[in-house]
């Protein structure tokens, strides 16, 4: 009895529309981010998070609609994503309706940003998303590194090191993704998920991989997430968030059922 | 026409809160996001959100006279404080170095890292405690009517309140040994976690909260 796992549908979001993740060949129509976030609160998502994929600033005022309108009818956790860049970004967003936004490159650019976005908003709405990669080869112990631009472009900053001075500088979550794994559909990367969730003081929320509802399971018994994100599985019906949760309890996972 | 006053004490986005009342309330009630105190004087029913750091908080309140306001309407009316509202109910918290609260509910406001131990030794409990956690009913109040008894709800927070007298709690959360989510004394009610974040149960507490007469 106590906090429960978290499992959180993440919208990838372009031009006002839910594509499935830039990582795969075939991008298909995932639908309205309105429609898709109502249907995933239906079900049971503990959050939603969403991210924006979008290049033109036009399309940034889109997203902002899209945060306004959900929130004025789905009444759990929303996280924004994507393009967050200046303090003014956060408040825009926040005034949205948002409730957390996730920094990713901003913050990889500049640490104090992150430190300036939590003394100003509090670390409770700021999550930094980190994008690692694994750069040991075999026989060498395990080594993660932070990448940029969809994992092309390496930082040579250490993952473990960097989530920890991003908790020292306020993030009040982690959100952690396998650029290695990330649209595979073969499992989280269970040891860095692991290490980083071991290394930090505040929720890690696991993203990257996700195929089948025994690797949501997986990445809170294996990786000690304390929530977990997934895209794929659930835009296209092959699995609805209560079947997943479900699953989740039936392993042993104290869930929101 | 039955009205709401909203505080809004000007740190943050109160966007969520004030759609879940409306979306909780009838036809006939009118809710405002208000600064002004005499707008919160003239109202039937006060909720009181908090965001930010609790010194932001009492320091935001205390500029624009809604101390005061707070206070008056937590001798007559329905009141309801969320958060970091509830917090600042009570006398002193431990938050920035130490801060003193309005001191309408006597008790004090505690960190989870110093005073909580860690959930199985040698690991870390995570702060802050987020995400959705049951919320245990130790009284029978009007405000859980139609809320099952250890439902879920969503928190966010690194501080909680420990009143000083028992009598006041309405119900406590394991995180990992249990705290007070809830308070009731007479016309004022307050709770750690979010309703408006809080999906189908937490918008039942807001409509309890409008249809609640004291």
């Amino acid at each position: 009895m106590g906090l429960a796992k978290r499992i959180i549908p993440c919208l990838d979001v372009d031009g006002g529309r839910v594509v499935k993740g830039v990582q795969f060949v075939d991008i298909r129509d995932a639908g309205d981010p309105v429609e898709v976030a109502r249907r995933y609160d239906e079900q049971g998502a503990d959050e939603i998070t969403f991210l924006d994929i979008t290049a033109s600033h036009e399309d940034r005022d889109t997203m902002v609609h899209v945060v306004e309108e959900v929130a004025s009818e789905v009444f759990i956790p929303l996280t924004v994503g994507g393009g967050i860049r200046v303090l003014e970004d956060i408040r825009t967003m926040l005034n949205a309706g948002a409730d957390k936004v996730a920094i990713n490159t901003a913050a990889v650019h500049n640490p104090e940003f992150v430190r300036q976005a939590a003394q100003r908003f509090g670390s409770q709405c700021i999550v930094v998303a980190i994008d690692a990669k694994q750069v040991s080869v075999e026989g060498e112990p395990l080594r993660w590194e932070i990448f940029t631009h969809g994992g092309r472009k390496p930082t040579g900053l250490d993952a473990v090191e960097w989530a920890r001075k991003m908790v020292d500088c306020g993030a009040g979550e982690i959100l952690l993704t396998s650029m290695d794994r990330d649209g595979t559909k073969a499992g989280f990367d269970l040891a860095l998920t692991r290490a980083i969730c071991d290394a930090v003081s505040v929720p890690v929320i696991a993203s990257g991989g996700v195929g089948n509802l025994d690797h949501l399971a997986d990445g809170v018994t294996e990786g000690h997430a304390d929530a977990v994100l997934a895209a794929s599985i659930f835009h296209f019906g092959e699995f609805t968030i209560e079947e997943a949760k479900r699953h989740m309890a039936a392993r042993g996972i104290e869930m929101r059922l | 026409m039955s009205s709401v006053a909203l505080i809004d004490y000007g740190m943050g986005n109160l966007h969520s809160v004030a759609k879940a009342i409306e979306h909780a309330a009838s036809a006939g009630t009118r809710v405002t996001v208000t600064a002004d105190p005499a707008e919160v004087a003239r109202a039937d029913r006060v909720v009181f959100p908090g965001v930010g750091a609790i010194r932001d908080c009492i320091g935001g309140m205390q500029t624009l006279g809604l101390d005061e306001a707070v206070r008056r309407a937590a001798e007559s009316r329905p009141l309801l404080a969320v958060c970091v509202g509830m917090q600042a109910l009570m006398d002193f918290s431990e938050e920035n170095d130490g801060t003193s609260c309005l001191g309408i509910i006597p008790g004090r406001v505690l960190a989870f890292e110093s005073h909580m131990p860690a959930p199985v030794p040698g690991a870390s409990l995570k702060i802050p405690h987020m995400g959705w956690n049951q919320v245990h009913h130790v009284s029978d109040h009007y405000m859980w009517r139609d809320i099952a008894q250890d439902s879920r709800f969503y928190f966010v927070h690194s501080y909680y309140v420990e009143p000083a007298g028992a009598d006041v709690i309405a119900a406590s959360t394991a995180y990992p040994v249990p705290f007070t989510s809830a308070i009731a004394r007479d016309n004022v009610f307050a709770v750690q976690f979010h309703p408006e974040k809080s999906q189908h149960d937490g918008l039942q507490l807001y409509a309890n909260f409008l249809a609640w007469n004291i």
